[in-house]
């Protein structure tokens, strides 16, 4: 493998861990807030990606100025998520119970996208899908290069918020001890809403740059789900931060190990190197204790 | 007490043989009163054809349109009086594209359903495994996109595909290139493949054509089904800078993104071929990007635009009922309506619906029609009576033009730039 195909990989792969951070923010913040793994993250994320190809396609709004609606759109999706399904799950069960009420979700937003769209293959057009600028005697792709953008401004605010704030202090609070943090006067319940809505709306992101780099059906987001999950894992669950180092070491991992190697081999290395970094660190890259702390 | 434990130990054995006897019992009367079940049907009562068909999943796109084509052959032959004067009734449940769902279904539509006849599932993926449970019931299985190698190595003796095995689809394209002056012909190819057994078979048939004829191969790679980012593979691909692209894909989405990153590294190929992906009309053009698909090659053994009376009549009444033209009717419509037609010859011609008869009939090597073409089945099951086509995307309508022949659209060769 020459050195310039290395580096292509390597470029490549912390590029494309750009847009799995943004996929996976969300589900990894709803995990550390509400101890809830959503399974209808991957389909979340498609749907997203339809949203934006309404407003582009129907509207006429281009697809970063349409994330100024698709996000609200899917903080109000969140939010209703919640207070429907996820506030009645009960706290020593949630965890194992979450897993079946967002995959019943997740059919649900599948079943009505497949209504809608039927299951035609869909992709995101802009000026920017297909370009790319020349550094170095590499071509980066803008698309890439705009995801990857969109995810570090995103995950610091996001970690802004979580850590920086009185809200996140209040999140956190709720998170280590409900009853503690309904004695000092914080409403969980409000919290635990908002938390969610915000983790859903990050998806519209996500979902936005997916749909311009992948063709998608309403189908598409179960094969994202066992990635997001393995990022999210690898991460410590309910990082933000490690949900962007575990992206960005993962699809380096893959994208090497595909060039230099097989394709084939890329997934097996890669869950062997997320068994290995667990089997050191159980709590993942940047552990829930950790997490919790900051 | 030595008395005792051998009065109980031959008591348990007793016990095991009557269970084991009750079991095989139940067994062969399952099956048997299945196949009595599939001969006897009373006069004038609907038909019943099972299907399992991926309706959501990865091959959710080629399953609808299997839908489609099933549900206009039944139509029309419907129209015509049925099979042998009784009314057709579909049974379609979907396997969401799950090997493991397809067996379940093909077990409901015969076992429980008992569905006089059944069609095989899309892909070659799942027709083994379906086939393999049609094959305990005495069922023929008849299939239009199951001609991968897998499925006539397995040992199946019910198994029968209508479209062109997939291990010779690209012959024709690769003879194409081989036959190109030598200052013309591609110097150096790329092989990549998604790990199917509809693809893979079907790119070291064409490497070797072309290998012969002087192409060097610079790239040969597999990549996983699971895969969800192609960009690694695709970028190789672009670095090694290959005169020809020969992708091994399924579906829409791995050619449109091996378009995007070949498009985003200004790498344009001579030729670019898929085997699968570019067929699928107006989705392949709205994901590459309208103006990207020009030039695109794809295999394939029927067309919208296919001169022939009856497909000609089938493509009319798909326009008329979903829409569209002719150039966009996705050629998976051609195979599942193929398939309804050779089965309703060999009931037709077998006078009944008796598995046993109609798979003889089957392997008969008699000449059966189709909207696709001729169809002689050999004794695997495959159809070497027809000869596979090429299409390429010019101008936004997808044309077949290879083989060549005169009065017909020629190949755009080398391939335009990407718009």
């Amino acid at each position: 493998m020459s050195g310039t195909a290395f580096l292509e990989a390597v470029i490549d792969g912390i590029l494309t861990g750009g847009v799995y951070a943004l996929m996976a923010a969300g589900l990894t913040l709803i995990f550390g807030v509400m101890d809830i793994i959503n399974i209808a993250q991957g389909v979340m994320v498609i749907l997203g990606a339809y949203l934006s190809l309404e407003l582009s396609v129907h509207l006429g709004i281009g697809l970063l100025p349409g994330l100024l609606i698709t996000v609200p759109l899917m903080f109000c999706l969140g939010v209703s998520v919640e207070f429907l399904f996820m506030r009645r799950l009960r706290d020593q069960d949630r965890t194992q119970m979450s897993i079946l009420v967002t995959y019943a979700v997740a059919i649900v937003i599948e079943g009505i996208l497949t209504a809608i769209y039927g299951v035609n293959y869909q992709q995101l057009s802009a000026s920017y899908v297909n370009s790319s600028v020349h550094v170095f005697g590499f071509y980066l792709p803008d698309i890439y290069l705009i995801g990857f953008g969109l995810a570090v401004a995103l995950l610091i605010a996001l970690y802004y918020m979580l850590y920086r704030t009185k809200f996140g202090r209040a999140v956190r609070a709720s998170l280590q001890n409900r009853t503690a943090a309904d004695l000092i006067g914080i409403d969980v319940n409000r919290v635990r809403t908002i938390s969610v809505g915000v983790g859903v709306a990050v998806t519209a992101v996500g979902g936005m740059v997916f749909g311009a780099t992948n063709a998608f059906n309403p189908n598409t987001g179960y094969d994202l789900i066992s990635r997001l999950l393995a990022i999210v894992i690898l991460g410590g669950m309910g990082s933000i931060a490690g949900a962007m180092a575990a992206s960005v070491f993962i699809l380096v991992i893959n994208d090497v190990v595909a060039a230099w190697w097989s394709p084939t081999w890329a997934p097996i290395v890669y869950f062997a190197a997320l068994v290995i970094v667990l089997s050191f660190r159980p709590q993942g890259l940047f552990g829930r204790a950790a997490v919790r702390a900051q | 007490m030595r008395v005792l434990r051998s009065v109980k130990s031959g008591g348990v054995l007793l016990i095991s043989g009557a269970l084991l006897c009750a079991v095989m019992l139940a067994w062969v009367g399952n099956h048997s009163n299945a196949s009595a079940h599939q001969a006897r049907v009373a006069s004038g009562s609907p038909i019943t054809i099972g299907a399992s068909l991926s309706l959501s999943g990865d091959f959710s796109a080629d399953g609808v349109a299997f839908e489609r084509g099933y549900e206009l052959w039944a139509a029309d032959q419907n129209k015509a009086g049925g099979l042998l004067g009784h009314p057709i009734k579909l049974d379609v449940v979907s396997d969401a594209s799950s090997a493991t769902q397809v067996v379940t279904n093909y077990e409901k539509l015969i076992g429980s359903d008992k569905d006089q006849l059944v069609f095989a599932p899309f892909s070659t993926l799942l027709t083994v495994p379906a086939a393999r449970v049609a094959e305990r019931y005495n069922y023929a299985m008849v299939g239009g996109a199951d001609g991968g190698p897998t499925v006539f190595s397995s040992g199946l003796k019910n198994v029968f595909d209508v479209s062109i095995p997939v291990k010779n689809n690209l012959v024709t394209f690769a003879d194409w290139i081989a036959s190109l002056p030598a200052s013309k012909r591609p110097k150096t190819a790329a092989y990549v493949t998604v790990n199917d057994p509809f693809t893979q078979p079907q790119l070291p048939v064409a490497q070797a054509i072309l290998k012969k004829a002087g192409v060097k191969t610079v790239l040969s790679k597999v990549f996983p089904a699971e895969a969800t980012d192609y960009s690694a593979i695709a970028n190789e691909v672009a670095t090694a800078k290959p005169d020809l692209v020969v992708l091994g894909s399924v579906d829409v989405p791995t050619v449109a993104a091996f378009t995007h990153v070949f498009v985003q590294q200004h790498y344009n190929p001579k030729a670019f071929i898929a085997t699968s992906g570019p067929d699928q009309g107006q989705q392949f053009v709205g994901a590459v990007g309208a103006g990207n698909e020009n030039g695109i090659f794809v295999p394939n053994g029927w067309y919208g635009g296919f001169k022939k009376a009856d497909s000609q009549k089938m493509v009319a009444e798909y326009v008329k009922k979903y829409g569209g033209s002719a150039s966009t009717v996705n050629a998976d419509v051609a195979e599942a309506y193929s398939v309804g037609q050779v089965l309703a010859q060999a009931v037709k011609a077998t006078h009944g619906f008796d598995q046993q008869t109609i798979i003889k009939y089957l392997k008969s090597g008699k000449t059966l029609n189709s909207v696709q073409g001729p169809v002689k089945f050999n004794q695997l099951g495959e159809n070497l009576a027809q000869k596979t086509l090429t299409f390429q995307w010019q101008n936004g309508q997808l044309d077949q033009v290879i083989p060549t022949a005169s009065g017909q659209t020629k190949p755009l060769y080398p391939k335009p730039a990407w718009k």
